[in-house]
């Protein structure tokens, strides 16, 4: 079996400060964080997972600038194969579907049976990348992923989780793309060791001219969609922020509690 | 040509609340266009629904095939390319759910339509379709517009719009599936429901909810004993659920439960759109959050910006003595 895993390297933000840049249509990304998509992290553990059991191998493939390769680095320590970094000037503002289109590219001359996203990236969120780069590929496709049960010949039985705690079971034709859920598996820890050990492998770059991509299929000439600008989301009605030392602030609490009631 | 679409959700024989979220969009989006708003149906016995939807748009599409009764993405993308290509609509709103985030992107790449995902809004100026989206969980939002193309795929996160009461004057049109066998590709099993759990987070009058910013297993006791201390149940976050530090059954959101507690607690949940659309009716929310701009706090009745470890133990602490 073999499995392609597309991860991203995206920047930590839910606990650091976002600053608009000058350009007004996006981050100042300097000063933070960056780590692999939360959701990628799930989809390598699960294509490991699956090369342990059926035997194959596991190519992880990434599209950004060098520091990616850290990402890619994380994935062959937790068991990946192969390493490819899809990098360009010309890919700069893709959306999803322009991500999809380089992508699906790099994965054409590739051997797969799978082909693993995550359900959404923690940066732009699009959701899209993984059903779209199957449609490109011309294969199948199921996203939310929570569970393979098996597979047999060239069939899968997943589980797609829908809302509110039910799920789906279907059974599709492989090759396949599969948008992978958190929580589907416990991702093992990488080790610095871990890390180390891969540093000397081999990742391989390519380009647009590599990838046999026009100019207008790629970045923001190639995507379905343009940013006109980024803005802070408006506060609703805002909360009524309490403030004053930590006992000040547990003593409102407390009234509130009392006024709202519920305490049993 | 050039009509507003909505493609109607339906789940085990009922419509889903997104359907009607669009619908009042689909509406404004009508009048200000001057276009026919109309709802796309694909189903089985679908004909209860149908009339469910009569009077909220111009026309019902109903392609009625036992082949669409659960979705499938094979089935509904034959369907669907079949209708686009002879309706031409300006755009079709999808709702932005397991069953949207499946089907709109491959439909939009097959019928190379332009296409925005998980949009909080959406509006035509100057004959463009531009929409908001979040980015970065929320924290910030962007303004795009779509590439010409008709028509115009936009996938609506859900609960962005609060359904209104009107009525329109719809019809139903039957429409012929163009779905001859069975698709062989891709064949949808079965529904299985979430086993239920020792608690019901659902049914309490309180929830102290906890999110990653716990950071570790250990530190869930903190949290649990401000929770008994107001007899209230302990909730979560996905992360605390998907890391097994609790249940699945304590998990609050689109993928969770849906609670209305009188009183809900966030600890260390930054507020994604995920977990918000499972709590946001609840009657007051208090959230507790080291960083000021977290999402959380645009739904929350009252702020508190700090470290939750300093916090909840205090917090503890003043419920013991006031309720004692
Ligand atoms: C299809 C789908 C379905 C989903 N369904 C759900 C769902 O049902 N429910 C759900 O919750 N999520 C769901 N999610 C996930 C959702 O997108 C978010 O990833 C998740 O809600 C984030 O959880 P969190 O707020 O606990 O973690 P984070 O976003 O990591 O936030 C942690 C917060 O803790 C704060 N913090 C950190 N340390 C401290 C401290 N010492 N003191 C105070 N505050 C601190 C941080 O500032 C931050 O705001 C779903 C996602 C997808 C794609
Ligand atoms: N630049 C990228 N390189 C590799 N994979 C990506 C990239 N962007 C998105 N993906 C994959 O697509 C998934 C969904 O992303 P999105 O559609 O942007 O939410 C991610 O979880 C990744 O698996």
């Amino acid at each position: 079996m073999d499995i392609i895993v597309c991860v991203k390297r995206v920047p930590e933000t839910a606990e650091a400060d976002i600053v608009i840049d000058s350009t007004g249509k996006g981050i100042d990304k300097a000063g933070l964080v960056f780590d692999i998509n939360e959701w990628d992290n799930y989809a390598v553990e699960e294509a490991v997972l699956l090369k342990e059991k059926y035997g194959g191998s596991v190519t992880v493939i990434s599209m950004g600038p060098e520091e990616s390769n850290e990402t890619l680095r994380r994935a062959l320590a937790m068991g990946g194969d192969e390493a490819i970094r899809l990098t360009d000037s010309a890919f700069a503002g893709s959306d999803g579907h322009a991500i999809a289109t380089v992508l699906s590219q790099a994965i054409k001359p590739l051997p797969y049976d799978l082909i693993l996203t995550g359900v959404q990236a923690e940066d732009d969120g699009y959701g899209q990348v993984g059903p779209t780069l199957a449609k490109m590929l011309g294969i199948n496709h199921a996203t939310v992923v929570n569970g393979i049960e098996r597979i047999e010949g060239n069939t899968a039985r997943v589980h797609r989780e829908l809302e509110g705690g039910l799920e789906e079971i279907l059974d599709l034709e492989l090759p396949a793309v599969l948008t992978i859920q958190s929580g589907i598996n416990e991702p093992r820890y990488v080790s610095i060791m871990g890390i180390r050990k891969v540093a000397k492998k081999e990742i391989k770059v390519l380009g647009l001219t590599d990838l046999g991509i026009k100019p207008d299929e790629a970045g923001e000439n190639g995507s379905k969609t343009v940013i006109e600008r980024v803005f802070l989301p408006p506060v609703g009605e805002g909360a009524e922020m309490l403030e004053g030392t930590v006992e000040n602030i547990a003593e409102r609490v407390v009234s509130i509690l009392k006024e709202k009631g519920g305490v049993a | 040509m050039d009509d507003i679409f909505i493609l109607a959700e339906h789940r085990q024989g009922e419509l889903r609340d997104i359907t009607f979220e669009m619908l009042t969009k689909g509406k404004t989006l009508s009048e200000e266009m001057g276009k026919p708003l109309v709802a796309l149906l694909l189903g089985h016995n679908a004909g209860k629904m149908a009339d469910q939807l009569k009077d909220r748009a111009n026309r019902v599409m109903l392609v009625e095939d036992p082949k669409l009764e659960n979705y499938n993405s094979e089935a509904y993308h034959k369907a669907l390319v079949n209708l686009i290509e002879q309706e031409n609509p300006l755009a079709v709103l999808i709702g932005h759910t397991a069953f949207g985030m499946d089907l709109a992107p491959s439909l939009a790449t097959a019928i190379n339509a332009p296409i925005a995902t998980d949009c909080l809004d959406v509006m035509v100026v100057n004959a463009r379709f531009k929409a908001i989206r979040q980015v970065y969980g929320g924290k910030l939002n962007v303004e795009v517009h779509l590439k010409p193309g008709q028509p115009h795929l936009i996938t609506v996160r859900p609960a962005s719009f609060s359904p209104e009461d009107y009525s329109l004057p719809g019809e139903i049109v039957n429409v012929a599936s163009p779905l001859t066998e069975e698709i062989a590709s891709k064949r949808f099993l079965e529904y299985v429901e979430a086993a239920a759990g020792e608690v019901d987070i659902t049914q309490s009058p309180i929830l102290v909810s906890v999110g990653r910013g716990i950071k570790d297993q250990e530190n869930i006791t903190i949290v649990q004993d401000l929770a008994d201390s107001l007899g209230a149940a302990l909730s979560c976050s996905r992360p605390v659920v998907d890391k097994k530090w609790l249940p699945k059954e304590r998990q609050v959101g689109t993928s969770g439960k849906t609670v209305k507690p009188k009183v809900y607690i966030a600890v260390g949940i930054s507020g994604a759109f995920q977990h918000v659309a499972g709590m946001k009716t609840s009657g007051t929310i208090i959230a507790i959050n080291k960083d000021p701009k977290a999402p959380i706090f645009n739904v929350a009745d009252y702020g508190i910006v700090g470290d939750l470890f300093k916090i909840v133990p205090s917090l503890k602490e003043k419920v013991k003595e006031a309720f004692a």
